[in-house]
């Protein structure tokens, strides 16, 4: 009994400690952002990996999720409610849920994953030391440009998910179900409010720092080889993916008040 | 001046330097010799900062850097090159990328100034003409040889050496032993280098301190090293497994 009591104690103390030294990098991270200008280069690079390689993975995923989402909603809503609603439905989820959340949780399997594999295997090949003797900080050489990435580049994802997903919806619709490209738009347009897809948007951008976060924080806390490195891939995927669904929810309670 | 003064160091719980007391003058090569795992490789990271001594004092040209904020150990470490055992070279990037990173980061040159120097420094470590090389495609001893170019590139005004020559071929060990040397008459660098290799050690140093059980226990000239009574020094430099020393 005792000893539950001091292991449970000791693990708080643990996860307490990683949150702090988290909440440090994030420090960190931040004060260097002045250095933006600078590492413009670095930035580029960083965004071409985590955007512009993502698109085939995140066009594969949007497209069935328009597709599936309108197929879904047809069978939900025939016999009980127009069919101009389909795009409506299909429209509103893509743009608020859908295209953010599931963007982000792929992203952070390709993308969260990489930047801890990387940044890990820099650890603990002495990497970071190096760049340390060269008197350059790991946090403003790293971590910074792959946060800034993914601040910019999830939104722009996310962008480009809307816009698949609908396709992919438009196509179902009007191939397999018999709804006229025009019910469709018309359904769409009916209920549009910007702030649906803003409030997507901003969302993307919680998403893409949550992401390039967890992978740089659990690159560099890697310790132990090869077998580290795995266990901080893990990780940094498993927490992104939570802290994901966790700000979704969150942000959503901020911005659609009743 | 390097001065090191009771520095002590643990790692969960398990110590591994006692009580390491060594000066090294401005302009000076010390050879750090020991053997493996008794701490040398921790005792250069604590030089340059990338490990704190849990007491003790670091002292470079009359500062304690063991209370630097981390700025001023960047400041600082501009004036350092170091060179890693495993040569922890930058795999995401090239050869030539590499050795200049320093110099792209820290000055205002050019990139055609930046590639002047990068291939006169890869020349001068025998390996002329590979910048465009990626770094998983050297054998270990040229990543060495690349590893000391870029600790060179900023010409530092202090150098540390973690087994130049270690996994080199007699020849070209001797020709990385004639840089380190020449380093040292002509630029009056501060060098410190790690080696296992006694021939290398009498040829670079104009001192020899061994590390051994967490302290330094000699410090002498060649001459004197070569001459010593101390019986731990003796078995060492001899390479025999009878004496003090226990070798299992
Ligand atoms: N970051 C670390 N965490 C825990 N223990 C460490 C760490 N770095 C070094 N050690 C331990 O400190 C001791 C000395 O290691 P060090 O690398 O300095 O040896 P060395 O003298 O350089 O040996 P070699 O000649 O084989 O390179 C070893 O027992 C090692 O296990
Ligand atoms: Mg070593």
């Amino acid at each position: 009994m005792a000893d539950d009591v001091f292991i449970l104690g000791r693990r708080c103390l643990n996860a307490l400690e990683h949150f702090g030294e988290a909440m440090m990098l994030l420090a960190r991270i931040f004060r260097a952002f002045p250095m933006i200008v600078r590492s413009f280069r670095l930035i580029f690079n960083q965004m071409m990996e985590i955007g512009i390689r993502s698109l085939p993975l995140v066009f594969i995923t949007s497209v069935f999720t328009g597709a599936v989402t309108a197929w879904q909603a047809e069978y939900q809503m025939k016999e009980y409610v127009p069919m101009i609603f389909l795009g409506t439905g299909v429209s509103k989820a893509v743009f608020i849920e859908l295209g953010p959340a599931l963007t982000a949780l792929v992203v952070a399997g390709r993308v969260g994953s990489s930047i801890a594999a990387e940044l890990g295997t820099m650890q603990v090949t002495e990497q970071i030391d190096a760049l340390e003797t060269l008197a350059i900080d790991p946090v403003r050489f790293l971590a910074l440009p792959r946060f800034v990435a993914g601040l910019i580049m999830l939104p722009i994802l996310v962008i480009f998910a809307d816009f698949f997903a609908m396709a992919g919806a438009v196509v179902v619709a009007t191939q397999l179900l018999s709804i006229t490209t025009a019910t469709f738009w018309e359904g769409v347009k009916i209920f549009f409010h910007v702030l649906d897809v803003m409030a997507g948007l901003v969302k993307a951008v919680a998403f893409g720092g949550i992401i390039a976060f967890m992978g740089c924080y659990f690159g560099f806390t890697t310790r132990g080889g090869a077998e580290g490195v795995g266990k901080s891939t893990i990780k940094a995927v498993v927490f992104s993916s939570v802290l994901i669904l966790i700000t979704d929810y969150l942000i959503a309670t901020l911005l659609f008040r009743v | 001046m390097i001065d090191i003064v009771h520095v002590k160091k643990s790692f969960h719980g398990v110590q591994v330097l006692g009580d390491v007391n060594l000066r090294i003058k401005r302009g000076q090569a010390t050879v750090i010799i020991g053997r493996s795992g008794c701490g040398k490789s921790v005792l250069l990271k604590h030089i340059i900062g990338l490990l704190r001594p849990d007491s003790g004092e670091i002292n470079i040209d009359g500062h304690d850097i063991t209370s630097f904020s981390k700025r001023e150990l960047f400041e600082l470490r501009k004036r350092f090159g170091m060179l890693f055992q495993g040569a922890a070279l930058f795999d995401s990037m090239s050869v030539g990328e590499n050795v200049g990173l320093g110099l792209r980061e820290h000055t205002d040159l050019t990139d055609v100034e930046i590639a002047a120097k990068v291939r006169q420094r890869l020349k001068e470590v025998g390996l002329p003409g590979i910048e465009e090389k990626r770094v998983a495609e050297l054998s270990g001893g040229m990543k060495k040889r690349v590893g000391l170019a870029r600790a060179l590139a900023m010409d530092p005004d202090f150098v540390l050496f973690d087994e130049p020559t270690t996994g080199l071929d007699p020849i070209m060990a001797d020709t990385i032993n004639e840089l380190i040397c020449a380093l040292n008459r002509k630029t009056s660098e501060t060098i410190i280098v790690v080696t296992h290799d006694i021939v290398s050690a009498y040829k670079i140093g104009d001192h020899i301190a061994m590390l051994y059980e967490g302290q330094i226990i000699f410090n002498g000239t060649p001459e004197e090293t070569k001459h010593t009574e101390n019986p731990i020094v003796r078995q060492f430099i001899t390479g025999s497994s009878e004496g003090p020393i226990q070798a299992l």
